[in-house]
């Protein structure tokens, strides 16, 4: 591998030019400001697509300070997030891995769906989260110290079933932890309308078909749609598709395999288009 | 492989004699049920034969009533439909009971009218119309075959077949009937009492049946508005209200309009109501007396959970004792049935049950008033029934183990109040689980490989595409290779597989007699498939059947500890577990978590397999008791690291169990048969 290459594979840090549309529903602005001014970790805990990513864009943007979005998955391990040693001919050049990045970058570094990696991952993320705020690189025997713009925001779904992923009280205990939910209808529903474009009533309609499917979950239902779906919903219905078949294709069949839960999704849909 | 040749009295009497040996006592004549079978066809004989053997596991009567009436059904049915008549009058056993079984098979004449291809049945749309439901309203409401559509706010009746012009009408016509009665809960046709305001009509039973009518009419107009995907149903289910109604629809449409609005319009049109109004098979009918009865019963119980979590809010905000009493104060929208608790100005979360008592309140009375916000005392006893059982401390018992029974009326525990029986199920049959095997092997196969997936490991993985670590032999190999001129390989990284599960698992099984018939074959089946998936993971996991008779006995049947094998003796006894007693939930639970805090694991998981809710004989454990005590016994096994899920096969399970389990740990199964290949994978779910 030559040189060159390797800087393909350097973090990017993203940075927000123009502002990232988010619709504040509570205080979240306001906390999340106060534990940035308090160089306090934060943790985001709601249902999947409700808004939690695009609040941090929201934030990095606001607060002028680039981001680092890690999406976290069960192969994820320390080294992922730190760096580690690649070959470039017969020598090895070190990389940064996104979180070491961003801690030099003094960015906000957010690691999504933060229970879906390693456990030996908390290894990296708790001398980070406390007043020490260093990461140790161990291969290298480096200690980078975070910078004061440093700021560490992980998220999490409460909502899972499995055992094996629940937040240690060890880790959670070291975060100001800010509730998301999917937001009142009203609001939702000028979320849906701003993000696609559709008229305002069809909005409406798609917000009340979340509603009636979120009243299904634990039913047949992990989950009801999210407002991420109804958007995609949206979309499709924006560009042409005609509502009941853009929420078959964007919300009934995505929220389940089950035939008789896509059937129960399916009557609502029929119900409110 | 069966013969062509008829059998004859003699073979027929043996054979019937196998099915029913143990009920001679009963005095049946045998003759009755020989007479038509010895001249049937022998394909009708099987099946007599075949299906009376299948349905003696459920009920002697059952069994019974498909040898005499299943000639009859195979000269109107097909052998296929003729299977599905049995297996409905089992179902209807295992819903409701004997009547319904017995019923149900008397019916072939209906049941062949019900199986014509545009024709929907009640039972087979149940399920679908109780999710929709669910999706309408956060309230579950139930759904019961009547004659007529009505609903008493709680229990939807609707008829039990519809037969229109396409079967996907029929079940539209469902759909918009389920809305509609739903809408009179919503909208609030029974918010006022109707039969003081019909009163003073000359002939009130007239004028409810007009009402009935207009109802119809205005939640017709409301629902189209807010479900606009019904119209075109709702339009045609409506289209034969009689024209003098047409003048109503503009008084009736208005926004805000409500019961009073149609009832004024009656008062107007007074000459309508001196004559009967016409009635139609599919609109619904009112029913004042009951609903009111039902809404205030209702009421009286969710303002009282109102007043409790209220309490129990204001209890965890650690108010001092002498300082003022808060204000409470309720933004309610009716509309949306939204609201917002402030106390003392700032705006509070109410515990969900709290929540959702809240706003079937705000739905049944369209505002909070204010004496609701008053918590309830500590004191306060919910409900009217007694305690939860006879007197402590009188009885002279060794039991295995004493456990406390939490009382929700006391916010206190009964001290070792329970007492706990260890058993062995012996006696099983060693072929049973062989059976299952064979029958379900490429299900077995699917399933062993899936979770051989879920492997856990711990090793390095050399010579990988990548990895966190350079591997250095890799790496002298392929710099030599370079060297010497062959293609190097790129495979220079290792990694380590850190995978270990260390997980306990019990499986608490519903031993109760209401597990009679299909459930406990269900239950077997799902045991069966568990363990074969199972044998691939090192999981540690131990399998319970429970049961009990009050207080005094809770019977725990050991069917497999965490120590021993699934071998020839677990086999035999997974096969004799049978339906014995009720189901006191408390105790059982509590006990299997003593036993998985013992167990070396990192994770701990309690899965309880069960078909209905807590219930117990005698005392009141089937009312909130039991469900307040098995919550209490979930909170603590929980707080002590264990995770409980709740697998139920309850249609009405979500009611109660997102109370006792919480909302994201129990899965309704809406059939049966689903059990044995859903167990496996929820386990899987929970695990990976």
């Amino acid at each position: 591998m030559n040189r060159p290459h390797l800087h393909a594979l350097a973090t990017e840090l993203e940075s927000f030019a123009a502002e990232p549309y988010y619709q504040p529903v509570g205080r979240e602005l306001e906390l999340f400001q106060a534990a940035a001014g308090k160089k306090l970790p934060v943790l985001l805990k709601g249902p999947t697509g409700c808004g939690k990513t695009r609040f941090v864009e929201y934030m990095a943007w606001k607060l002028g300070r680039p981001l680092v979005t890690v999406a976290c998955h069960d192969d994820l391990t320390s080294a992922d997030l730190v760096g580690r040693y690649l070959l470039a001919g017969e020598e090895t050049v070190w990389l940064d891995g996104p979180l070491t990045a961003a801690v030099r970058a003094g960015a906000i570094c957010y690691l999504d769906e933060v229970v879906e990696a390693r456990k030996d991952t908390t290894v990296v993320i708790h001398p980070l989260t406390d007043t020490r705020r260093v990461l140790p690189v161990e291969k290298r025997g480096e200690l980078v110290r975070a910078p004061d713009n440093f700021m560490l925001v992980v998220s999490y779904n409460p909502g899972y079933q499995s055992v094996l992923k629940e937040l240690k009280q060890s880790t959670r205990q070291r975060f100001v932890a800010l509730d998301f939910d999917y937001p009142p209808a009203e609001l939702e529903a000028a979320i849906v309308a701003r993000e696609t474009g559709i008229a305002a009533d069809t909005a409406a309609q798609l917000v009340k078909l979340g509603g009636l499917t979120r009243n299904l979950k634990g039913q047949g239902l992990d989950e009801g749609a999210s407002t991420r779906l109804l958007v995609h919903a949206g979309h499709l219905i924006a560009s042409g598709v005609a509502p009941r078949d853009a929420c078959a294709a964007a919300v009934g069949r995505a929220l389940s395999d089950d035939a008789d839960s896509v059937a129960a999704v399916d009557d609502l849909i029929r119900a409110v288009f | 492989m069966p013969s062509s040749e008829r059998l004859d009295h003699a073979a027929l009497g043996a054979r019937l004699d196998a099915i029913f040996s143990f009920d001679v006592s009963s005095g049946r004549n045998y003759d009755e049920l020989i007479e038509p079978l010895q001249g049937a066809e022998r394909a009708t004989q099987d099946f007599a034969l075949h299906w009376a053997t299948v349905a003696a596991r459920t009920h002697l009567e059952i069994a019974y009533l498909v040898v005499l009436l299943a000639p009859q059904a195979l000269c109107r049915l097909s052998s296929r439909q003729a299977e599905a008549w049995v297996v409905a009058a089992l179902d209807g056993f295992d819903r409701i009971g004997l009547r319904a079984a017995v019923m149900a098979l008397r019916d072939i004449e209906g049941f062949a009218r019900g199986v014509s291809p545009a024709a929907v049945g009640l039972d087979a749309i149940t399920p679908r119309l109780q999710r929709f439901l669910q999706g309408l309203s956060g309230r579950g409401l139930r759904v019961e075959a009547d004659s007529a559509p009505w609903t008493d706010t709680e229990t939807v009746y609707l008829p039990p077949r519809i037969e229109l012009s396409s079967h996907e009408a029929s079940a539209e016509r469902y759909l918009a009937l389920v809305a509609l009665l739903w809408a009179q809960g919503r909208w609030g046709t029974y918010a006022l009492d109707i039969d003081a305001a019909l009163a003073d009509f000359d002939r009130p039973d007239y004028a409810l049946g007009w009402l009935a009518l207009l109802e119809a009419r205005r939640l017709g107009t409301r629902l189209s508005q807010e479900l606009p995907g019904l119209r075109s149903e709702l339009a045609l289910l409506l289209e034969v209200l009689p024209p003098e109604l047409d003048a109503a629809r503009e008084a009736l449409v208005a926004p805000g309009s409500d019961i009073a609005d149609s009832i004024a319009w009656l008062r107007d049109n007074a000459l309508l109501a001196v004559s009967p109004a016409p009635t139609f098979e599919h609109l619904p009918v009112l029913r004042p007396a009951v609903a009111r009865q039902v809404r205030a019963a209702r009421i009286r119980e969710q303002s009282q959970v109102l007043r409790l979590s209220i309490a129990e809010l204001l209890e965890s905000m650690r108010q001092a004792q002498d300082a003022a009493p808060p204000e409470l104060d309720v933004d309610a929208d009716p509309e949306r049935l939204e609201l917002e608790v402030k106390i003392d100005g700032a705006s509070v979360t109410l515990p969900p049950e709290g929540l959702a008592a809240a706003q079937s309140l705000l739905q049944d009375m369209g505002e909070i008033a204010p004496e609701l916000l008053v918590p309830a005392g500590p004191a306060e006893w919910k409900g009217d029934g007694k305690a939860g059982g006879g007197k402590p401390g009188t009885l002279e018992t060794h039991a295995d183990a004493l456990f406390d029974e939490w009382d929700y009326r006391r916010r206190a525990y009964r001290r070792q109040w329970c007492h706990v029986y260890l058993h062995e199920v012996g006696g099983g049959d060693a072929a049973y689980v062989p059976a299952v095997r064979a029958r379900h092997a490429p299900l077995i196969r699917q399933l062993r490989r899936r979770f051989e997936a879920m492997r856990g490991e711990d090793r390095v993985l050399r010579r990988q595409a990548d990895g966190p670590e350079v591997d250095m032999d890799a790496l002298v190999a392929a710099i030599a290779d370079r060297r010497g001129g062959a293609e190097p390989s790129p495979r220079l990284f290792c990694r380590r597989q850190r995978d270990e599960r260390s997980l306990a698992a019990v499986f608490l099984v519903d031993m109760s007699g209401s597990t009679q018939g299909w459930v406990n074959d269900a239950e077997r089946e799902a045991l069966v498939l568990l363990c074969e998936a199972l044998e691939m993971l090192d999981d540690r996991y131990a399998i319970w059947g429970f049961s009990g008779w009050t207080r005094t006995r809770s019977d725990l049947y050991r069917i497999k500890d965490f120590d021993e094998a699934y071998g020839a003796e677990v086999q035999a006894r997974i096969a004799a577990i049978q339906p014995r007693d009720y189901t006191r939930m408390g105790p059982p639970i509590r006990f299997v978590t003593e036993r998985l805090l013992a167990e070396p694991a990192r994770h701990r998981l309690l899965v309880t397999i069960s078909d209905g809710r807590p219930d117990d004989f005698g005392d009141d454990y089937r009312s909130d008791y039991g469900i307040e005590d098995t919550r209490q016994a979930l909170l603590e096994a929980r707080r002590a690291g264990v995770r409980p899920f709740c697998i139920t096969i309850d249609r009405a399970g979500a009611d109660y169990l997102k109370h006792m389990y919480g909302p994201a740990a129990f899965a309704v199964l809406d059939e049966v048969r689903k059990l044995p290949l859903k167990v496996a994978e929820i386990y899987r779910r929970l695990t990976i």
